[in-house]
């Protein structure tokens, strides 16, 4: 159960695998992750649902190496099984014709974002795809989204690729160039904040996918509490997708560090 | 008389009637109380040995000589499984510990993790007749224990039931799954439990720490809930991994949901999210389910020098005694009302205060407060006072005006109860839920609103004990073969 059939290196810490599990890839819906478990002593860790192949069994997970538990998952190779993989969790993303979507993301976050970005195409909209990352080596899936996407916008920060500059500055770029009706953000919680700050100016709504420390991931332990209009919500099954302009990012920042 | 397997243990049998002469009724009343040998606090707090060290064959068979055997044994009401106690205790008196575990194991699937946590006290031995002489009542949860242990450590008896291949889904490896599951398979059903989480056993295995209930034990009881044919498939949830009517689409001819508690709640006051702050499921999950802190497991775990764990009940204590053991060196209970309306085991208070845990009962946290960091470093108490009884018939809590208290801390595990887990009624809209988001099931046989789905556990009571959740299950699986056998007809 639970095999690696394919693992591709994106970057040096950033890996792409391919995963039987069969029931989870029939079952999955744009904005669902799932947990997965290296090892009888391994951690519960959140990942979010890239891509599925239901005639193949398979759904496709993107990994960056951050700690330890991540860097055990990046070195499992073709052929190797991950212990435990569980889901689909999460509510899965609410897709409608709304008009034109920005999909906006950042580093890895723009893995969960392709199967958005696909549903949203297909239910109609137009799409503006903005991806960022830090230098060249770190755009990810791009030729992925630029298939699903009437207009890709590239942003790096240090100029390498496409355009110099912040996810914010392509964000602004298209919001001032054209009608925008929502935007989708997913990345660093760092990265959404500014976006979700972004729009707000613009008051355009915005979605964001919240990545969040989890032990279950089925509500049981609230370790992935985020605070989202004054209340406390559960990421695990309130979210993963929140209203952008809500979300307590600053807390959310905090809590990130928990174990740090 | 019925000719069932259980005639050489009624209370008209012979050999019952010769131990109930064989000594006088003063003599047997005579006989104290026997005490649980238990580990010794200084060292059980250094390790996760488990705490009570069960009876030994001689002072089980003499406390299994303080039973009265009587006529109208009302100990039996007193279970929520209704299991034959003068039956099983009887069985050890005269050394046939098999036969008494055979007893134990016609209701109860899990005998040894109900003689080590049943509330005892409140259920069996509270209609003890010797309480009524101003007696300490006989020890049925020792005894329990003790057949239920002797047993596993022999083979299992082979069982044969004949199988009649019908297919039936459990939703969760908790008590009340177990309990359904090995109802039905006696039955002969064809039981498969699905199971969300990576170990099967559900709260007796991420809640329940291990100086209470050892995982061996409860491994013990899954192996032979396997013997009987029950198949667990772990990683699985019902409503997400795989739909009610996808089950259905395999033949499943029932579904019993006993997904147990899932969120917790919290109380909603200031500095809640601080790091540091947490419910008693996730320490308690991180601890006993992920072996955080013990070598070659990768999941951590804050480790608090003082700890405060807000609650009074059995969840309080497994955290505020894990806490002790995890290294706190200060951990305090902080419970709104007093001692005496605290939910808690009194065998766990008693537990905890030889641990070194203090106790700040009457009063309520009000207020978190965190360092540059958001490490939680401080918080606010408000002193209450009883007042009038509640609802729950326990005197309410109300604030003493401006009687409030700041104490450093560096830990909070918040252990005020728990909500349904929402994952398997937001899946079957057609499911009628309570206001409170527990599944609405006809008392007498726990079926739902939805035909052939039952459910039971704290997905319908919305928090309770061990020995109630299996009681749902058993009358669940009652419920259930009836339906299908006359569906058969």
């Amino acid at each position: 159960m639970f095999k690696i059939v394919e693992k591709e290196h994106f970057s040096e810490n950033v890996v792409k695998m391919i995963v039987e599990a069969p029931m989870i890839a029939r079952s999955r819906r744009p904005g669902h992750f799932v947990i997965v478990r290296t090892g009888e002593g391994g951690e519960r860790i959140p990942l979010t649902i890239a891509d599925a192949d239901i005639s193949k069994g398979t759904i496709t997970l993107v990994i960056q190496a951050v700690g330890e538990s991540t860097r055990k998952i990046c070195a499992l190779e073709t052929g190797d099984s991950f212990t435990d993989v569980v889901g689909p969790l999460g509510k899965a993303t609410h897709i409608e014709k709304v008009g034109t979507v920005v999909c906006c993301g950042g580093g890895v976050g723009v893995a969960p974002l392709l199967p958005i970005i696909k549903a949203m195409k297909q239910a109609g909209n137009r799409v503006v795809s903005v991806l960022a990352a830090r230098t060249k080596d770190l755009i990810i899936l791009e030729d992925q989204v630029k298939e699903w996407s009437d207009e890709l916008v590239i942003m790096t920060d240090d100029g390498s690729y496409g355009r110099k500059g912040l996810v914010t500055n392509g964000v602004e770029s298209v919001i001032k160039s054209e009608k925008v009706d929502l935007v989708v953000t997913i990345g660093p919680a760092i990265m959404m904040k500014f976006v979700s700050l972004l729009t707000a100016d613009y008051k355009i709504p915005t979605m964001c996918s919240l990545n969040t420390i989890m032990v279950d991931g089925t509500g049981m332990c609230g370790a992935c509490r985020v605070t989202v209009d004054g209340h406390t919500k559960f990421v695990c099954v309130d979210g993963p997708e929140f209203d952008a302009h809500k979300v307590n990012f600053d807390e959310m920042m905090m809590r990130l560090r928990s174990y740090n | 008389m019925n000719s069932t397997d259980n005639d050489m243990s009624t209370r008209d049998a012979k050999w019952r009637e010769e131990l109930r002469n064989a000594i006088t009724a003063k003599e047997r009343t005579a006989i104290p109380r026997v005490k649980m040998p238990e580990l010794d606090p200084q060292y059980r707090v250094t390790c996760n040995e488990e705490v009570n060290q069960g009876i030994s064959l001689e002072q089980a068979v003499l406390e299994a000589t303080r039973c009265m055997d009587c006529p109208d044994p009302q100990c039996v009401k007193g279970c929520p499984v209704n299991i034959d106690i003068p039956g099983f205790i009887k069985n050890i008196q005269r050394c046939e510990f098999e036969e008494a575990a055979r007893v134990l194991k016609a209701t109860s699937a899990l005998p040894a993790v109900c003689g080590r946590v049943c509330p005892q006290e409140k259920q069996c031995e509270s209609k003890c007749i010797y309480l009524k002489m101003k007696k300490q009542p006989v020890a049925i949860g020792y005894l329990e224990r003790f057949a239920a242990d002797r047993a596993r450590d022999k083979a299992p008896v082979p069982r044969t039931v004949a199988k009649n291949g019908i297919k039936v889904a459990v939703a969760g490896s908790g008590p009340a799954g177990l309990s359904f599951a090995g109802d039905m398979a006696q039955r002969g059903y064809d039981v498969t439990v699905f199971e969300a989480l990576h170990q099967i056993g559900g709260v007796l295995k991420y809640g329940i720490p291990e100086f209470r209930l050892p995982n061996v034990v409860v491994d013990d009881e899954i192996k032979a809930l396997e013997n009987l044919g029950v198949k667990f498939i772990k990683d699985c949830i019902v409503g997400k991994t795989i739909t009610r009517e996808e089950l259905v689409a395999q033949g499943f001819k029932g579904i019993f949901v006993a997904s147990g508690a899932g969120l917790p709640r919290f109380m909603g006051i200031p500095g809640e999210n601080l790091i540091g702050v947490m419910s008693s499921n996730e320490y308690l999950t991180r601890v006993n389910l992920m072996g955080a802190g013990l070598p070659g497991h990768d999941t951590p775990v804050i480790r608090g020098k003082v700890a405060a764990i807000i609650g009074g009940g059995n969840t309080a204590m497994d955290s505020v005694r894990t806490a002790r053991r995890m290294g706190a060196e200060r951990a305090i209970v902080v419970y709104r009302r007093s001692e005496a309306e605290m939910p808690a085991r009194i065998e766990e208070v008693k537990h905890a205060k030889e641990e070194g845990v203090e106790f700040m009962t009457l009063h309520n946290p009000i207020e978190y407060i965190g360092d540059e960091k958001g490490r939680v470093c401080a918080m606010r108490v408000q002193k209450m006072e009883l007042g009038e009884p509640d609802g729950s018939g326990r005197r309410s809590p109300v604030p003493v005006e401006g009687a409030v208290d700041q104490i450093p801390v560096d830990m909070v595990i918040v252990s005020v109860g728990v909500s349904p887990n929402p994952l398997i009624p937001e899946s079957i809209p057609q499911l009628q839920v309570s206001r409170r988001g527990t599944i609405e099931v006809n008392e007498q046989n726990m079926e739902s609103s939805v035909d052939g789905l039952y459910a039971g556990g704290d997905i319908v009571r919305g928090g309770a004990t061990v020995i109630l959740a299996m009681g749902d299950g058993r009358k669940a699986a009652a419920g259930m073969a009836e339906k299908l056998e006359n569906l058969n007809k």
